[in-house]
């Protein structure tokens, strides 16, 4: 019940604020329009949109961790954590309240990416029904790591480390713009080494129906997502106990 | 039975004793001020009662209940206002008093309830759905300690409740602390001593993390044979006065 409302109360101080929506739904729309637009102008198969739209789902989630870091890192900063802490609510509580509201705003950001990318021509199919829902497992990865860096950097840390470096290293070790094999070598391998070509991977092969290497792909994002959440629950606690 | 009761309460970091043996009883109904300059060990002490720190050393009972064995019962029993606002700046000024009686564990039509007689309480009416984040300093910190009583809780902390606020909006608050009294015991930090004089019954002076002395500000006065209490105060701290505990 406590952690309900606390939930709550995460999912509105996120959705009231206009630039998380801008960026969280808009952007990656944007870069979806962008892209359709160049490709249409090309002679060559670049960004197909059925390849395109699913990797821009998985871009877009980078955002959420942005998001998800700079309620918990503000709520510290202005001391309404301390305040909180102070109250019944138990750790458990403070978590779940941070971390379960996120995902229905994930699924809600997969699905609006997938409906603005019919018109572009997206092949209309019940599977983007299923690339939703299977965008939770990266949504879990992005949502823990918002977790550990709001416990670990203050709000104005949040926004260069999870609001640059985050977005770009989501956007340029995901293949999601260029097939990675393109480059090759050590780019390929620690790129490979991530989760993020993975989760690409991962809801491009839901969407398309082929079943080949989804095993794989849902065990390095969830692999990923298990050993974050570790993290993420341990930087929280301690952050706690320092309060 | 008393508000609170510390008993060599201690708190220690490596190898600075931030509170040293404290020793102190405030009794229930009572407005008390707990004064000293930086460092003297105000805000350790607040954390510990208020079951953000763990005591070193030492014990507190608050409304009988161990700081140290059952946080989670003390917790039930207090509000606290810290020395920032604190408060939720997207939610509404009604949406941050339901979030607070939430914590507490109450049901939907009681979270209204208490809402409601909150906004009355503490004038809030006006900007009872303004969000949070836009409104003054002097309206955000009364909404602060509205929502550190919402919950009813036996003992309220004060952390520093009129900084930064102008006369005007010092002295309307200082009228909303004392009609508090009626509701709660309240555990007042302040570096105004005017505030600590006009508002506390008793005021606990610390200096290097012990308690110096424990008395109604006209028995600190008389003790250092000062006019004022500010220089009471000052003589106390600087060990030209007042009475050891």
């Amino acid at each position: 019940m406590k952690a309900w409302i606390f939930a709550r109360r995460n999912a509105k101080e996120i959705l009231r604020d206009p630039l998380n929506l801008a960026f969280g739904i808009g952007f990656p729309v944007i870069v979806l329009l962008l892209l359709s637009a160049i490709q249409a102008n090309i002679p060559v198969s670049l960004f197909e949109i059925d390849r395109l739209a699913p990797g821009i789902t998985v871009f877009g989630l980078s955002f959420i961790t942005l998001f998800s870091a700079t309620v918990v890192a503000r709520d510290r900063t202005t001391s309404l954590l301390s305040r909180l802490y102070t109250t019944p609510m138990t750790a458990g509580g403070f978590i779940a309240g941070y971390t379960v509201p996120m995902l229905p705003i994930c699924l809600s950001q997969c699905l609006l990416c997938f409906l603005a990318a019919l018109p572009l021509g997206l092949t209309p199919t019940p599977r983007i029904l299923l690339a939703a829902a299977a965008s939770l497992a990266p949504a879990l990865f992005y949502v823990a790591l918002g977790l550990l860096c709001g416990s670990v950097f203050n709000d104005r840390q949040v926004g260069g480390i999870c609001g640059a470096l985050l977005t770009n290293l989501s956007a340029w070790l995901s293949g999601i713009w260029f097939d990675l094999e393109l480059v090759g070598g050590a780019f390929r391998r620690i790129a490979y080494a991530l989760p993020f070509v993975h989760a690409v991977e991962l809801e491009r092969a839901v969407f398309s129906g082929q079943t080949d290497g989804i095993g794989t792909h849902l065990l390095w994002v969830l692999g990923y997502a298990a050993v974050t959440s570790a993290a993420a629950v341990l930087a929280f606690l301690r952050q706690m106990k320092k309060q | 039975m008393e508000a609170i009761q510390t008993f060599s309460l201690t708190k220690r970091y490596r190898d600075v004793t931030a509170v040293d043996g404290l020793d102190l009883t405030v009794h229930e109904g009572e407005l008390f001020a707990l004064l000293g300059v930086n460092g003297a060990g105000k805000t350790t002490t607040v954390k510990m009662l208020t079951c953000l720190s763990r005591p070193s050393g030492g014990d507190a009972l608050l409304g009988g209940e161990s700081i140290v064995k059952n946080p989670a019962a003390v917790k039930a029993k207090i509000g606290v206002s810290p020395q920032e606002t604190a408060v939720a700046p997207a939610l509404t000024v009604r949406e941050n008093l339901e979030l607070m009686a939430g914590m507490y564990g109450l049901g939907r039509a009681s979270r209204r309830r208490r809402a409601e007689a909150m906004l009355e309480q503490f004038s809030l009416g006006e900007v009872a759905a303004r969000r949070a984040g836009r409104l003054s300093g002097g309206w955000q910190r009364r909404l602060s300690i509205a929502m550190a009583l919402i919950g009813a809780p036996q003992i309220l902390f004060l952390d520093e409740p009129t900084l930064g606020l102008d006369v005007i909006a010092r002295s309307e608050l200082w009228e909303t602390i004392r009609a508090l009294r009626t509701h709660a015991t309240v555990v007042l930090t302040t570096h105004y001593m005017e505030e600590a004089e006009a508002l506390a019954d008793r005021v606990g002076i610390l200096r290097g993390g012990r308690l110096l002395v424990c008395a109604t500000p006209q028995e600190i006065m008389a003790q250092t044979g000062a006019d004022r209490f500010e220089e009471a105060f000052l003589r106390v701290v600087r060990g030209e006065g007042g009475t050891e505990e």
